[in-house]
């Protein structure tokens, strides 16, 4: 008796949790099928705002902006944070720790912090195309995060690997190549998703570092008070959660498979 | 085997950030053969490998394979592979690209690659395996995936490092038979690591006693069990009798008061001496016949063997014989002169750097202050060097002095134990009556007369 009265508290809670989290999000992704233009009143359903975001040229614009931003600093950020992490594995334990700490501190920074210290820098230098500005900007604020996703797969492999592969004829390069990056490829792609995502959602440093050319987030901001499109934060919102939901499903597979793995060992034995 | 000398290490040093790893080897490996790099851990003996192998460099010295110097050659460069501790398989291979990556990275075709693997996995008896992913295979089976990955490019040496202490006992054993086989029927040079005395006994042409980084002995394993150089390898290679022992003349000996006679010479007249007796080649006779006398104070049954100890005054004689004794029974024993082996008496002297303080009649070392006479020819702060004899050094309890530090090993050397005190980064050298833990905290004190001062030349 009291076992079930603890499961229904436990899983009312969890239930009031994720309605309070997630209710305004499915409201607006209800009310973007909602002919009326005020929300709360619904007068019947429609793929009209759907029809009107790929027909206003800005909207399209934000949305080539945005997701080619995205494509292409997660891409980068993935490449040299990778990297990054093989270097700062390698490296002696006190000049590493100095270095890891200083990679991770833009992810505790505020973002407002970054986006104004980077507008100053461009201004400063004088860079002004609004494209690369954005650019640069996110594989700034992308790059510890994939170093953060990457470092641990490293602490997990064994740097024998790397050894052994010297050993059976690679150079360094080759046993790079053909080892560690192949074994630490988990942590290569949920860097990745994690990168895309964030750089996708960015708002408050793309604002700052932008200098006029908009994003989707930007353009939403910007035209608020018009009246929000809800299609507009549906289409960011579904994708934002595809790919959240991607990185933890594969995690949670890993963890199993793993354990699965251990337990067939254990059987043999 | 043949008798050419295919590696060769000459003088080589190695040090980890001011630890020595290794300090002055001279060692040459034949062609063929299977050597044994044996210590305990911490010796050198995975840096000796590791330099072999080119995963490191040493700091002086020359490594030589067939007559070049490849010391500075990069590991992927040398014919030499080696088979890792925890295997190092690649989990995101499955066996036979594990197998076969060596022969990728030297592009060889594709139908040469699968002919070797195949014939590898036969060899390992794993066929059939190809397919499986690492994780998917037991201890033992990954164990040969590891040797034969690393057979799969015919290299011309072989590394491996402690490659069956991952396996339980009965694994281990069949797998030291197998790997013997393997290597005379490949004939290649096998080197290979192990604290484990009796796997480099069983498996080994030549084996070589490694202590802090510095060879103690080479031998096979009959002169290295039968003729061991000092009580450290005799203590370390199977059980011994170790005791203290004055060489009267060649081929006379005086152990614990009685003159035994041996088949030794050359060491001069009234020499201290070590002497090593195997408790398997003491003879227990009727008592009356007997030259020496004792008592016995253990049996234990063996299996194979009971193993006695006899008290015979003074000392304790381990002693392994088949014939059952009763315990408390008074019995003889004879040791035949070839059984008793000589070893020239390890001196050992407790030397540290130290500071004088004649004013307080004080020297400072290791990090404390000593009451010390005979400082009046030093002045204040002169750097001097103390010695001290291990046998002046008091073993008390770490509440009753300063200057305490950390048991970090404890031999037996027939009528007292030889222990090591590491404290503040300095090794002390003390006897004791009483077996003391490793890692034990001990506190150490010296009487003042017993410190011996003299000018630091080295300054």
């Amino acid at each position: 008796m009291v076992n079930r009265l603890k499961k229904f508290f436990a899983g009312t809670y969890l239930g009031l949790m994720l309605v309070f989290l997630y209710a305004p999000i499915l409201i607006l992704i209800v009310f973007s099928f909602n002919q009326s233009k005020t929300l709360g009143n619904w007068t019947g359903f429609t793929f009209n705002w759907y029809a009107q975001l790929f027909s206003t040229p800005e909207i399209t614009d934000a949305l080539i902006v945005t997701l080619s931003v995205a494509a292409i600093s997660s891409v980068v950020a993935t490449v040299l944070g990778t990297l990054a992490a093989i270097g700062l594995h390698a490296m002696k334990r006190r000049d590493r720790l100095l270095l890891e700490n200083i990679s991770q501190l833009p992810m505790v920074n505020p973002d407002l912090v970054t986006g104004i210290s980077l507008m100053l820098l461009f201004l400063f230098v004088g860079f002004r195309d609004g494209y690369t500005r954005l650019l640069i900007a996110h594989i700034t604020f992308n790059l510890p995060y994939v170093i953060f996703s990457v470092l641990p797969k490293l602490r997990q492999s064994s740097d024998m690997l790397y050894e052994a592969a010297l050993d059976l004829g690679c150079t360094p390069m080759q046993a790079i190549q053909k080892v560690v990056i192949p074994d630490i490829m988990p942590g290569i792609v949920s860097g990745l998703i994690m990168a895309f995502t964030l750089s996708l959602d960015d708002f408050v440093i793309s604002f700052f570092a932008g200098n006029g050319v908009d994003n989707l987030s930007m353009y939403i901001y910007a035209s608020a008070r018009r009246g929000v499109n809800p299609a507009l934060s549906t289409i960011i919102f579904v994708p934002v959660v595809t790919l959240l939901l991607i990185v933890n499903l594969k995690s949670i597979r890993e963890e199993r498979n793993a354990e699965l793995q251990s337990r067939k060992v254990d059987m043999k034995r | 085997m043949k008798d050419k000398h295919l590696i060769e290490l000459i003088d080589v040093s190695k040090a980890y950030g001011g630890d020595v790893a290794l300090s002055h080897v001279d060692l040459y490996i034949k062609d063929g053969e299977f050597l044994t790099l044996l210590g305990p851990s911490g010796c050198g003996k995975t840096t000796m490998l590791r330099l072999i192998a080119g995963f490191i460099m040493p700091d002086e010295g020359r490594i030589e394979m067939d007559g070049v110097d490849i010391a500075s050659t990069p590991p992927y460069l040398r014919k030499v592979n080696t088979v890792f501790q925890k295997y190092a398989l690649f989990p995101h291979l499955n066996v036979f690209d594990n197998i076969a990556f060596a022969l990728k990275i030297r592009n060889v075709d594709k139908a040469t690659i699968e002919s070797k693997v195949e014939n590898m996995l036969a060899m390992v008896n794993l066929k059939g395996y190809g397919s499986r992913y690492i994780e998917q295979l037991s201890g033992g089976q990954q164990q040969r995936v590891a040797i034969a990955r690393a057979l799969v490019n015919a290299p011309q040496v072989l590394l491996l490092d402690e490659p069956l202490g991952a396996l339980d006992l009965k694994l281990r054993k069949e797998m030291q038979v197998e790997l013997k086989n393997m290597q005379q029927r490949l004939g290649i040079t096998f080197i290979y690591v192990t604290h484990d005395q009796e796997e480099a006994l069983t498996m080994s042409d030549t084996i070589v006693v490694l202590k802090d980084g510095v060879i103690q002995q080479i031998g096979t394993p009959t002169d290295i069990y039968n003729e061991p150089k000092n009580p450290f390898v005799a203590d370390f290679i199977g059980e011994s009798n170790i005791i203290p022992g004055i060489m009267l003349q060649d081929y006379k000996v005086r152990m614990n008061g009685v003159v035994y006679d041996c088949v030794d010479k050359g060491f001069g007249k009234n020499t201290e001496v070590d002497v090593v007796v195997r408790p398997e080649d003491i003879d227990i006779v009727p008592a009356e016949h007997a030259r020496v006398v004792g008592k016995a104070v253990s049996v234990v049954f063996m299996g194979v063997h009971y193993e006695v100890d006899v008290d015979c005054g003074g000392y304790e004689w381990v002693i392994q014989t088949t014939d059952f004794v009763e315990r408390g029974q008074v019995v003889g024993i004879s040791i035949p002169p070839d059984a008793i082996h000589i070893m020239k008496k390890t001196k050992q002297t407790n030397l540290f750097d130290a500071v004088a303080y004649p004013d307080d009649e004080e020297v400072e070392f290791c990090g404390h202050r000593f009451a010390c006479k005979g400082l009046e020819s030093f002045r204040t702060r002169d750097e001097v060097l103390v010695a001290i004899a291990p046998a002046d050094v008091r073993l008390v309890p770490p509440e009753d002095t300063e200057l305490t530090g950390a048991v970090k090993a404890c031999m037996f050397l027939g009528t007292h134990y030889e222990v090591t005190v590491t404290c503040d980064e300095e090794d002390w050298i003390a006897y004791s009556l009483d077996y003391m833990e490793a890692g034990e905290e001990i506190g150490l004190s010296v009487p003042a007369d017993k410190i011996a001062v003299s000018a630091n030349e080295a300054n």
